[in-house]
């Protein structure tokens, strides 16, 4: 199972393990990193899980599809070209290694 | 003073429970906190539960998070255990099984509990309301092989079942005593289309229609009796309205009315030791004249986590968390921003042709926007939460021709400029 490594805004790390077939805030929330609120559970409703993709990795994950888009544009802390809301982003085996940052802000 | 114990006592392990000891905790709180749940399983999420139909025990993707959370942040978690009385003079809980467990800060999270059903039948097997895993499970196995289902009350957890029950096969009809659907929730202009919306996919819907009373036949709910005849039924599901569970304040002397009366601190009006959190409190808030008392996830999320930083001793001011809701319906994901009152005028804007699912209704007071109501446009709720919670108000004429969105935009970039 992929290994996704979550940088906290004070610089440290949560390597956690994260399940094939879910999403990226699931692996947030499961392995109790700080700073994934994912309030609405997963609904893009309410971009509180609000990710940027290390820029080395950007292409593995991919760009937001349309309603993320444009969700990104009101997030709590800055959109970055790097942007994602981690409960729209697929795990897969693709990700192993991945490298996320978790913005100050959330709500 | 002297009769204080240490640390923190929980009563209730919902999401506002939660929120108390992850913030708590998160401040760098290092005193006792116990949480007691009375649930035998670990805290979850509640909205998931109304929102498709749970035909097999939940894993751990419902739970708020891991066991692990509790056991390396030294919570001691007690599952199945509920407190039984509260002596607010020794600061101190008595638990179900006579357990005595003294603290400095008691927090009150207990949640609320469903309205039951006031007819004639309604213990009749085939009949449930919907509030725990175990009860979403219990629906979930009954719409497999349901037929006729009757939804009693048109408020969001009707109408999202209603559209679970739909999805899964079933004739379905919601029996809604009230004019419209969502009477005091959404503004008329959303009740009429969400009505419309929700007719389209085949849901009958039945307004200012009283329940008589329910039929059965060898035990099991057969026929549900209203004021526009009989309806045929083998599943029955209600949802009208849920009460505080505030009846440990009320016994311990507390002051209660609907809900266990705080300040604006979230703290009990009659002990500075007791505060209550999420549904089961009564409180001041910024946008409301009187007190409130909420039941939604923002409200649990922000009131648990501002009295946990106050107890840890972090900063927090007063609570004005500015408040917020969804309910997906089916195919309509409903989001609320702000307070409306029924006096606000209401302007409604449609999405434009690339876009006909979408809607917005903008609540006016004073020509100040207050609250915004949208269907399936999620970014315009969060533009609408972005711009209320700013000092700068939107008035009618920045909202002209344009969306909150486009307006939170330019405000933004004004904001970098400047």
């Amino acid at each position: 199972m992929p290994i996704v490594i979550f940088e906290l805004p004070d610089g440290t790390q949560r390597k956690v393990t994260a399940d094939s077939g879910t999403v990226l805030m699931q692996a947030a929330v499961s392995n109790g990193v700080d700073g994934i609120v994912a309030e609405c559970g997963g609904n893009a409703s309410c971009a509180t899980c609000h990710i940027y993709v290390d820029e080395r990795h950007g292409e593995r994950v991919g760009p937001p599809n349309d309603v993320e888009d444009e969700m990104l544009d009101f997030t709590a802390a800055e959109r970055r070209p790097t942007s994602r809301l981690s409960c729209q982003v697929q795990v897969s085996d693709a990700l192993d290694g991945l490298v996320v940052h978790i913005p100050e802000e959330q709500v | 003073m002297s009769a204080a114990g240490t640390g923190v006592v929980v009563v209730g392990g919902g999401q506002a429970g939660f929120s108390v000891v992850q913030a708590l905790r998160g401040a760098g709180y290092e005193g006792p906190v116990t949480v007691f749940a009375d649930e035998p399983r670990l805290p979850y999420q509640r909205p998931p539960l109304s929102k498709k139909a749970h035909t097999e025990p939940e894993g751990p993707d419902v739970d708020l998070v891991p066991e692990s959370f509790y056991r390396e942040r030294d919570i001691d978690l007690r599952l199945g255990e509920y407190v039984a009385a509260l002596d607010t003079a020794a600061c101190a809980v008595t638990t179900g099984s006579g357990e005595r467990v003294p603290y400095e800060h008691l927090v009150l999270a207990t949640g609320a509990r469903n309205r039951p059903l006031p007819v004639p039948g309604a213990e009749l097997a085939g009949i449930h309301a919907l509030r725990s895993l175990d009860d979403a499970l219990t629906i979930g196995r009954a719409l497999t092989t349901a037929r006729d289902v009757v939804v009693v009350g048109g408020g969001f957890i009707g109408l999202e079942l209603a559209q679970v029950a739909r999805a899964s096969g079933a004739r379905v009809t919601v029996v809604e005593l009230a004019d419209r659907l969502l009477s005091r929730a959404v503004s008329p202009q959303l009740q009429e289309h969400l009505r419309e919306r929700h007719e389209r996919d085949g849901i009958r819907i039945l307004t200012g229609t009283a329940v008589e009373r329910i039929e059965g036949k060898g035990g099991q709910v057969h026929q549900v009796v209203t004021g526009q005849g009989p309806l045929p039924a083998d599943l029955v599901v209600y949802g009208i309205g849920a009460t505080p569970r505030d009846e440990l304040a009320r016994e311990a002397g507390l002051a209660v009315d609907d809900g266990v009366i705080v300040d604006e601190q979230l703290r009990s009006v009659s002990d500075p030791r007791v505060f209550a959190v999420g549904d089961c409190a009564r409180h001041p808030h910024p946008h409301a004249d009187g007190l409130i008392r909420l039941e939604s996830v923002q409200n649990a999320i922000d009131q648990g986590a501002l009295v946990g930083r106050r107890i840890a001793g972090g900063a927090a001011g007063p609570y004005e968390s500015l408040p917020w809701f969804w309910s997906d319906q089916g195919p309509v994901k409903l989001q609320i921003a702000g307070l409306r009152a029924s006096t606000d005028e209401v302007r409604v804007v449609p999405g434009d042709s690339d876009t006909p699912e979408r809607l917005a209704a903008y609540a006016f007071r004073d020509e100040r926007l207050v609250a915004v109501e949208t269907l399936n446009w999620p970014a315009e709720h969060l533009a609408a939460r972005r711009l209320l919670q700013q000092d700068t108000p939107v008035s009618p004429t920045d909202l002209a021709g344009s969306t909150l969105g486009a307006l939170a935009r330019a405000r933004r970039t004004k904001e970098v400029r400047a």
